[in-house]
């Protein structure tokens, strides 16, 4: 009927509107004559529709802070003024992530998820709201069970891991535990300050962003400041607004 | 700097879109959004063109997801009940396009993912097959392929729904 034959590929395109308009015709001619085949494809063109205003009012929302590009791109760079809540208790919230034996099973994968010290960053936020807000059991090892703890993280880390003094900055030590992550075992350090606030850290080996420069992120209240060193990630999170605690991590890194 | 976020705001209600039709949860797919804008920001220099912006974001997404999927597949779906939105415990509108617009996103929902990709990137996004070729890394053969597969088995699924619950059949194949 026409210079080359219809394909389905071809009805496909009509449905699509990818044609040009001498093949569209072409198709169109093709499609009165076959009524079967036009009513198929008519039906594909009602799905496609239907699909579209399924779908449209997503793209209709309004996009949410965390989403937005601007934030992302202050974020990255450091100056974000961070909105919080002023909370009874504001954590800090250290941890020392240790992929130990876990390593990465299946890398391909794991690569291309949140990884690095984004990962890291959101592991430290779901800790510190699950300890950070715990009333009778925060830490497995207290103050004065330091050495105990150091050495259990160290062991199920891989990494040398030490307690950072954070006196100066009005936070003391509480203690800590192992806590899990998608990339292995981890340290997490707690600190309180005389109001009771806290903050914690997490630390653990980086299979990737081995050494990286400390990035500001928040998850819904809880703010951190995160980097990678020698292979060993720091996330350091807590209520208190991100301006706060990055002298704290600044701190945090001069003790390393 | 500036140039980065005119280039990309105006995907992201697509990338919205997109994420929440394939992985069908609101609140993972902005999860995968956010990632892939964080991705898009660390890695913008290895974007070929500026022209390329977008398939090149749908790309990074499109990967995310699939990954995303893989690992809910072996976890089974998890939902933390403090992150648990309205959305998940919402008894739905008793509308009729209300429900119509749950039926035809639901049947999606049950294409193989390699089929649903397809569909959802040509009838919603409005990628052509080359792009939609480039952003699955695949060839465009099997691009139009899938397309076809999934248009004839969505078209199936409606039908299935429609019929009264007393004519399904009591079990249903899995793929």
């Amino acid at each position: 009927m026409s210079s080359h034959p219809i394909t389905e590929d071809d009805l496909h395109g009509f449905v699509d509107h990818l044609l040009d308009s001498a093949r569209r015709s072409e198709v169109q001619t093709y499609l009165d004559a076959h009524p079967e085949i036009a009513a198929r494809i008519a039906t594909f063109g009602r799905q496609r529709e239907a699909l579209r205003a399924a779908a449209a009012p997503i793209a209709d929302e309004p996009i949410p802070p965390r989403l937005n590009v601007r934030h992302l791109m202050e974020g990255r760079r450091r100056s974000q003024a961070w909105s919080w809540r002023s909370m009874a208790a504001s954590v800090l919230l250290l941890v020392v992530g240790g992929a130990g034996g876990w390593s990465l099973r299946d890398t391909a994968v794991e690569r291309s998820e949140a990884s690095g010290i984004a990962a890291l960053a959101q592991e430290a936020a779901y800790t510190f709201n699950v300890y950070g807000a715990d009333r009778s059991h925060p830490v497995e090892f207290g103050p004065t069970d330091k050495a105990q703890l150091v050495s259990w993280i160290s062991s199920r880390t891989g990494r040398t891991v030490s307690v950072p003094d954070l006196t100066a900055s009005g936070y003391a030590f509480m203690g800590g535990r192992l806590v899990a992550t998608p990339h292995g075992a981890a340290g997490l350090l707690m600190y309180s300050n005389g109001q009771g606030q806290r903050l914690a850290m997490l630390v653990r080996p980086m299979a990737i962003d081995r050494d990286t420069r400390m990035s500001e992120h928040s998850y819904g209240d809880i703010n951190g400041v995160t980097w990678a060193s020698k292979g060993t990630g720091f996330s350091l999170v807590g209520p208190a607004p991100a301006d706060l605690l990055h002298p704290i991590a600044d701190e945090v890194r001069r003790q390393e | 700097m500036a140039d980065m976020a005119h280039l990309i705001e105006p995907v992201i209600p697509a990338l919205r879109r997109y994420a929440r039709t394939f992985v069908r949860d609101a609140a993972a797919a902005d999860d995968l959004v956010q990632d892939t804008l964080e991705r898009a920001i660390s890695r913008w220099h290895q974007r070929r063109s500026d022209g390329e912006t977008r398939t090149w974001l749908f790309t990074i997404l499109h990967n995310l997801a699939v990954n995303h999927l893989r690992r809910a597949a072996r976890r089974g779906r998890e939902v933390p009940l403090d992150d648990a939105g309205e959305s998940d415990f919402a008894v739905p509108s008793t509308q009729e396009n209300a429900l119509r617009r749950d039926d035809i996103l639901g049947a999606v929902g049950q294409l193989p993912d390699d089929q649903r990709s397809v569909l959802l990137l040509v009838s919603i996004e409005d990628v052509s097959y080359a792009e939609a070729a480039r952003i699955l890394d695949i060839p465009i053969g099997t691009v139009m392929s899938r397309l076809a597969r999934a248009r004839a088995r969505l078209l199936k699924l409606l039908e299935e729904q429609r019929k009264p619950a007393s004519d399904r059949p009591h079990l249903r194949r899995v793929q």
